[in-house]
């Protein structure tokens, strides 16, 4: 087996045994992306002399990793995947690229992503789509698909996405990889170029459970930089993976089997239930009842912080400034409008507007703060049901990753095929993706499991009993 | 017809912190362009803000110092607007829950009766709350461009609005400088309006007197002093009822006043309608204010103007005069208590401070601290003043000198041996050189022209250069005209 | 925002609805764009009127989904970014300034 198709945890079991180096591994990551990113286009920039390995000190992760093209390195430019960006090059590091540097991580290169993570396909990028390994007709899922594509391809060995609405665990579904969204505050938000600062989360996608909790135990932990970090003890993550299910209860909400769901999802989801049952999980069908508000709560409030978060976008002091070929109002606003007329995509400029709207004056109560009184309905539907659950099934994705443009025109569409990710970012909670099968098609179909607030390890602990007695996560994507 | 005024003012004022209000950047006036800026403050994708400690609770502290309720649960809250100089397109700001509201001050009431009826009217402060600074732009016309500086971005404000309560501009001029000196004994900030420190917008219509509506009023900015708020307000009342009484309507509009001109003019710019879209600030949590960090700031809060100046009236029993002088600047009724404390001539103190010392301190335009006068060494020069060494002239020069070379009273004496002669003997043959030098004066006064006998005891001070003690040379001339 | 906009149950939203939302959103819109602006935005504001259906009274909004308060930092002055490093960022730097178009008020 090539190193590159390898696991974080093989490849320091074996630097450790000394069978091979970091410079090996970096070499092999570097070929798979030669040969394979033109067709992928899993990346926006590669940068292979910056990524030398310094150390290979135990204790160290000297591992290339891909990074969302939406977290700030200094020095490096960053884009979001937008016009509006192109050329800013950040004065410092995100938090978790300095966790990630300490641990002597391999930053190969930055993941292409939908332009301000507006999107669930990867479609809404200034570099174009991105393709998903399995098949190269369909999209790799979004916003994180860039990262997702990466690691599915074996581009990368492990990468950071962002999740917002299920920017991390929709892609992991769709690529047959691993994507958490930790628990709101687990993880820095520190130089993540925010889309809604009350819903983003940064998280590992990894090509299985044991390298999630190792990438998770890197970069979470309390950040002074960002007021919403929690500090809370972060532990090894990879302690809890082994220990048995005996005794654990988990539901399955109703509202998640509904219309819509796809019978070869439903039909992989049925069979991980019974197959857990084995493990000696109890599992008990439960009501979210907020659960179809879900998608227009969320609509509402992300796009009004978005709305304010790309406000800075504004030509005046980085990235791109446009000037109106003719003058139509004062020279400011017309550098303004000009500006973000031409820096942002269709997409951006429709959620910019659309959260606009809902905080605007004579609106707010109506749309915003509304929505903001939904989310605490949908936030308290969790609270009782981890009551008397340990963790809450369901599938990840209504569908398997659909084909590029197929959704491109119908925003309401796309926005819809984040029904089942998004309640987790209302209420804060952390869930996975885990890979739960393939379509007739070959398309992996993602299981997502969900747990109470900072239950990241009983979330794992599930996750690693169910893939260890399964072999889908051991499938490699035909890149075709 | 007449007229009622109605003025509400709002104050900005900028907190003296270490620091910024949500980043490390420190918090420094006049320093070079964009060198006191950081991803943070700047604004740049990613970056975060995180409340300064000292911020909020300078904010706790003005509001107790202001009367007001501080809200027990107080959260930030995005404006969004575009404009060059705020890098983030929205000002973290407080909206519906400010850190304090429901205030006061009281100000003089000059409208009910006479200054010495010691009346009060009470200005209502409708709520208090914390905010961050805009950076600065500077429009060059050469260069047909605004340039930005972000130095002054994220200091953190604090802005005082108050209710409608001001009647006329000498109201609101008595506001200010009542909220400007009780904002001094917190020392939360210099107060400096040529500095920006301290700013100052007014809302102002006018009535017919009886009507219960309001008029429509007019925002007023860019006045630089509280003399320029005065002016401008007065300007603003007459135009206002010269549209009204020619049959015109007042337009609501923010007006901008022109120093030199001495006018309101209408902003050039057309302002969009204003839609700031408020919303919670996702990216602060927000702060309970506990009743024991109220009590803990309550505890350290100084004595304020007034109940100094009640105090010093009781305790000194100096005049009122000499009391709200000393009051106005907290430097310097504090130096007069160290003096008081080393010394029984508190009229003398007093006398002092408010004569020489204050005139050095305004022509060098530093307060007591900065000047570094220590409180012993003026007890020094006033006693040496009342046990006949030095005279009042000497003594004046004296402190000069103190300032300028940071030396001892003793020292000057010594160096310059100005001790004030004394001794009868050499006097008396000073007194023997002048009679001698101006047989016109004194046969003038021989024929009754006692006057001229101050003329002589000047000559003999001119003689000395001011070391003689005039006391004793007017004694000793009377006596030679008595005994001869 | 025209106010009479909002019928219950049934937002009608219009061209310049779109036109003032670039206004405010400072966002130049060709008609083109407000044409299919108008027609996407009006389907996701129909999609989201399912939220009226909820009785939210006495119900308490959130902002932040956990329940953390009072984070402060001390007053202690940190390094701020060199003058040439803030100048390397801009888009038009000016002698240490940020040059913009002028700004008239």
């Amino acid at each position: 087996m090539n190193l590159n198709e390898s696991t974080a945890h093989e490849l320091l079991g074996l630097i450790k045994e000394k069978k091979t180096t970091p410079e090996a591994v970096h070499i092999s990551v570097k070929k798979a992306i030669e040969l394979h990113d033109p067709k992928v286009k899993a990346y926006v920039r590669v940068d292979h002399d910056k990524a030398r390995p310094t150390s290979r000190a135990n204790g160290k992760f000297p591992i290339p990793i891909a990074i969302k093209d939406n977290i700030c390195i200094k020095g490096r430019e960053v884009t979001c995947c937008s016009r509006i960006l192109e050329g800013f090059k950040p004065p410092y590091n995100a938090t978790v690229i300095e966790k990630i540097l300490e641990a002597e991580g391999i930053l190969i290169g930055q993941a292409n992503m939908d332009e301000f993570a507006f999107g669930s396909s990867t479609e809404n990028s200034v570099f174009g789509p991105t393709r998903n390994p399995w098949n190269t007709k369909c999209v790799p899922g979004g916003s994180s698909g860039g990262s997702a594509a990466a690691v599915a391809a074996h581009e990368a060995i492990w990468a950071l996405g962002s999740d917002t609405g299920g920017s991390i665990r929709q892609p992991a579904s769709f690529c047959g990889i691993v994507g958490l969204k930790p628990t709101y505050g687990r993880v820095s938000r520190y130089g993540l170029i925010a889309f809604a600062s009350s819903l983003d989360q940064i998280g590992p996608l990894t090509k299985d459970v044991t390298d999630n909790a190792l990438l998770l135990n890197i970069i979470a932990g309390h950040d002074h930089r960002d007021s919403t970090s929690v500090n809370v003890p972060v532990p090894d993550y990879t302690k809890s993976l082994t220990k048995d299910l005996k005794g654990l209860k988990i539901g399955i909400p109703k509202e998640y089997f509904i219309e819509g769901l796809d019978p070869e999802v439903k039909f992989a989801i049925t069979a991980a239930i019974e197959l857990l049952k084995k493990s000696g999980v109890t599992f008990k069908e439960i009501s979210l009842p907020h659960t179809e508000y879900a998608v227009a709560t969320y609509y509402i409030l992300a796009t009004a912080e978005a709305s304010s978060n790309l406000a800075r976008f504004d030509g005046v002091q980085f990235g791109q400034r446009f000037q109106p070929a003719a003058p139509r109002k004062t020279p400011i606003v017309d550098m303004y409008e000009e500006t973000r007329d031409r820096g942002f995509g269709k997409e951006a400029k429709r959620r910019i507007l659309l959260g606009t709207y809902s905080l605007s004056s004579g609106y707010y109560e109506a749309y915003y703060l509304r929505a903001q009184k939904v989310r605490t309905l949908i936030k308290n539907d969790f609270d009782l049901a981890f009551s008397e659950l340990d963790a809450i099934l369901t599938p990840t994705s209504p569908t398997t990753a659909f084909k590029i443009g197929e959704k491109s025109d119908n925003p309401l569409a796309m926005y819809l095929s984040d029904i089942y990710t998004i309640s987790a970012n209302l209420a804060g909670i952390p869930a996975i993706s885990i890979p739960c099968g393939f379509s007739k098609d070959g398309l992996p179909i993602g299981l997502q499991i969900l747990a109470k607030p900072f239950a990241e390890e009983m979330i794992f602990r599930i996750a690693y009993s169910y893939e260890q007695s399964t072999d889908w996560y051991k499938r490699k994507a035909p890149l075709n | 017809m007449i007229f009622e005024t109605i003025i509400g003012l709002e104050v900005h004022l900028q907190l003296n912190t270490n620091t910024k209000i949500f980043c490390g950047c420190a918090n420094l006036f006049g320093k070079e362009s964009n060198t006191l800026v950081c991803p943070v403050c700047l604004g740049l994708p990613g970056t975060l803000p995180v409340l300064n400690q000292k911020a909020l609770s300078s904010a706790i502290k003005i509001a107790l110092a202001l009367n007001c309720q501080v809200n027990p649960y107080i959260k930030f809250d995005r404006k969004n607007y575009y404009y060059p100089d705020l890098p983030k397109g929205y000002q973290i700001s407080q909206y519906d829950l400010p850190v304090a509201s429901h205030g006061w001050v009281e100000i003089p009431d000059k409208q009910a009766g006479a200054p010495s009826d010691h009346r009060v009217k009470r200005i209502n402060i409708k709520r208090a709350h914390l905010e961050e600074d805009a950076g600065k732009s500077i429009h060059d016309q050469t260069l047909n461009a605004s340039l930005v500086d972000y130095n002054r971005t994220g200091t953190p404000l604090m802005e005082i609005v108050s209710d409608p309560d001001l009647r006329c501009a000498q109201e609101a001029y008595d506001y200010l400088t009542t909220l400007k000196l009780i904002l001094q004994y917190l020392n939360v900030s210099d107060c400096d309006m040529e500095k920006g420190s301290l700013r100052c917008d007014a809302n102002i219509s006018i009535r017919p007197l009886g009507e219960q509506k309001f008029g429509v009023k007019a925002e007023v900015k860019n006045m630089n002093s509280f003399k320029a708020v005065k002016m401008a307000l007065e300007f603003e009342e007459n135009r206002q009822r010269q549209l009204l009484l020619s049959n015109q309507r007042v337009v609501q509009e923010t007006r901008l006043w022109n120093e030199e001109k001495g006018m309101t003019f209408p902003m050039r710019s057309k302002e969009e309608a204003h839609d700031y879209r408020y919303f919670p600030e996702p990216d602060l949590v927000p702060f309970m204010v506990r009743e024991s960090m109220i009590e803990e700031i309550r505890a350290s809060l100084p004595e304020l103007p007034h109940a100094k100046l009640e105090r010093f009236l009781k305790e000194y029993q100096i005049s009122e005069y000499d009391a709200q002088i000393l009051i106005q600047d907290p430097t310097l009724s504090g130096f007069f208590e160290e003096c008081v404390k080393r010394t029984s001539m508190i009229k003398k103190v007093c006398n002092w401070l408010i004569g020489p010392v204050l005139q050095e301190l305004n022509l060098r335009k530093v307060n007591i601290q900065q000047i570094g006068l220590q409180t012993q060494e003026l007890v020094n020069l006033i006693d040496k003043v009342e046990q006949g060494v030095l005279s009042n002239l000497v003594a004046k020069d004296v402190f000069k000198l103190m300032l300028d070379t940071g030396k001892t009273v003793d020292t000057i004496v010594a160096e310059q041996g100005l001790t004030q002669v004394s001794d009868d003997s050499v006097l008396e043959k000073i007194v023997e050189e002048i009679i001698n030098d101006n047989e016109k004066v004194i046969a003038e006064i021989k024929q009754g022209k006692t006057s001229a006998m101050g003329f002589l005891v000047g000559q003999a001070m001119k003689k000395t250069q001011g070391k003689a003690n005039p006391k004793k040379i007017g004694d000793l001339i009377k006596r030679r005209f008595e005994n001869g | 925002m025209n106010q009479t906009n909002q019928q219950k149950g049934k937002t009608v939203f219009s061209d310049q609805d779109v036109n003032y939302l670039g206004r405010l959103a400072r966002i130049y819109l060709s008609q083109e764009e407000i044409v299919s602006l108008t027609k996407n935005l009006g389907g996701i504001l129909q999609y989201i009127e399912k939220l009226e259906k909820l009785n939210v009274s006495g119900i308490q909004p959130t902002s932040h989904v956990l329940p953390l308060q009072n984070v402060y930092r001390e007053d202690q002055v940190l390094p701020s970014l060199s003058q040439e490093d803030v100048m390397k960022m801009a888009v038009s730097p000016h002698h240490g300034f940020f040059k913009v178009p002028q700004v008239i008020e």
